[in-house]
């Protein structure tokens, strides 16, 4: 079966003579649930700014669904929650204004949504919990419930490959975890492979497959039971027991 | 007020502008993105001098050199990777240095300028109203078309561009929309007040608006309401029309930053 994403011999740097990342092997199998984590700086960005074609390596080859990242012909089929600051949605914009734009890619640009791409979007909306704040206003809902309107976005396109960057920046612990349950019910549900890229993994340790931890190459791919105890994250030390 | 023939042609330009100035700079605003009309105005200037420079229309010289700035901008904003404050200020003293050199050396630099630059209501031609018309109707023809794919490159650019969403060719879309708007307010609210226009009832209805769709709607109906009330002004009290429709879309602002405060204290 071709991976959903493949990785080989990958270098990169933003500038010369300053890697961000060097000679990284990495394979996302379909249906898998990968956390990518390690310290801010590490590289873990960018490593999914290259899964996802935002970046070209300087060495080596990504590759999506057998095809080149970078030239990646259905795109339409990734979904893909950036880090919160990186988003927009301080207007005025609705929990469904910021789905429905999860459905631009399937519903074309012109014109006002179908009725069959807008029960998508108020079945991502409802799937994610915020079915009864859909017309209510971003900024009034708070920061984890805005985590799931992204979400829902992503959903909304019905995607293969899930990524999610930084998820839980600005979010508190229990937030986290509730975030972390949503995203295990998503994946069993939906069957969508998916990328969680956060330096905080306490959250998911106890319900990814692999965790990859990333700093400035790949120093751990495992299950995350065979993490060495010094390692794990102790913020969450309750959601693995 | 209206018997006179300049004020029936201020009233009908000022309309389209009215409503397409806004309707523009919403995409601009929640870009922060909001003084971009500033600088692509300086450009405006620019083309006026232009024009007056080469002896044709300073109106076609403008608009050409504002649809030109503004895509400029993004340019340097998509592809070279500048921040969007430095290719703004670039182009904001490039585009103000070159009009005064060009207005200098074609001798302009008198009362005819002025008028560019605050604005003027006896300046609005039939045949400016036409050209006014048409590519103001057509410019808020592709806004309605393309309404939900310009929001959802606001909402998210880098997850639409993920998805494949063709969010550079919308961006310059957008950039020359806002370029397009400048040229064609600046005879009835001048240069260096138009970006005003777009920015104003933009912010104001976003302290009212309860979505996006809403937000533009109201942004759209106070830059109309604006214009006709400068307007009315200007023709009234012998003023510019650029400063009367600024001073009345700042009293929108007013208005509802006293009605959200309300609203929020029924709320507690």
């Amino acid at each position: 079966m071709i991976p959903v994403a493949e990785l080989e011999g990958v270098s990169f740097a933003y500038r010369p003579g300053q890697p961000v990342l060097a000679d990284v092997d990495l394979v996302v199998a379909e249906n898998e649930f990968v956390a990518v984590a390690g310290p801010n700086g590490g590289g873990k960005t960018t490593l999914i700014r290259l899964v996802l074609g935002l970046e070209r390596p300087a060495a080596g080859s990504v590759r999506l669904f057998g095809e080149s990242a970078h030239r990646f012909s259905r795109r339409e089929t990734l979904g893909y929650v950036a880090q919160r600051a990186r988003i927009g949605g301080q207007g005025p914009v609705t929990v469904r204004e910021v789905v429905s734009a999860g459905r631009l890619a399937q519903g074309g640009l012109l014109g006002p949504l179908r009725a069959r791409d807008r029960a998508i979007v108020d079945a991502a909306i409802a799937d994610v919990g915020l079915g009864e704040l859909g017309d209510v206003r971003l900024a009034e809902l708070s920061g984890g419930q805005q985590q799931r309107a992204f979400i829902a976005k992503a959903l909304a396109g019905q995607p293969s490959l899930l990524v999610l960057d930084e998820p839980t920046t600005g979010v508190d612990a229990a937030s986290q975890e509730s975030l972390a349950r949503l995203l295990d019910r998503l994946h069993r549900e939906r069957h969508v492979t998916t990328l969680y890229v956060s330096h905080e993994f306490g959250a998911v340790e106890s319900i990814v497959d692999r965790l990859v931890l990333v700093r400035g190459g790949i120093v751990f791919d495992g299950p995350p039971r065979t993490l060495p105890s010094e390692w794990h994250d102790p913020s969450h030390a309750h959601a693995r027991q | 007020m209206l018997d006179s023939e300049f004020m029936r042609l201020a009233f009908a330009t000022g309309a389209v502008v009215g409503v397409l100035a806004p309707a523009v700079g919403f995409f601009l605003v929640q870009r922060n993105m909001s003084l971009v009309g500033d600088g692509v105005g300086h450009t405006a200037f620019a083309g006026v001098a232009l024009g007056y420079l080469l002896g044709v229309s300073p109106v076609l010289t403008a608009l050409v050199a504002a649809v030109a700035g503004a895509v400029g901008i993004e340019w340097l904003r998509a592809r070279h990777r500048t921040a969007g404050d430095q290719a703004l200020a670039l182009l904001f003293y490039t585009g103000l240095a070159a009009g005064v050199v060009l207005a200098s050396t074609a001798g302009a630099l008198n009362v005819d300028l002025f008028a560019f630059l605050f604005g003027s209501i006896l300046t609005v031609t039939r045949e400016d109203l036409v050209v006014v018309a048409a590519l103001g109707t057509g410019a808020l023809a592709a806004i309605g078309l393309l309404y939900r794919a310009l929001v959802g490159v606001v909402v998210d650019e880098e997850g639409a561009q993920v998805a494949g969403v063709p969010v550079a060719p919308l961006n310059v879309l957008v950039a020359g929309l806002a370029g397009l708007t400048i040229g064609l307010s600046m005879q009835i609210v001048g240069i260096l007040l138009v970006a005003a226009l777009m920015v104003l009832p933009v912010i104001t209805s976003g302290r009212i608006a309860w979505s996006m769709r809403s937000s533009i709607v109201i942004a759209m109906a106070i830059g109309l309401a604006s214009v006709f009330a400068g307007l009315t002004i200007a023709y009234y009290a012998d003023l510019p029309p650029g400063g009367a429709i600024v001073l009345v879309a700042a009293g929108a602002f007013v208005v509802a930053s006293v009605a959200e405060a309300a609203r929020g204290r029924v709320r507690r």
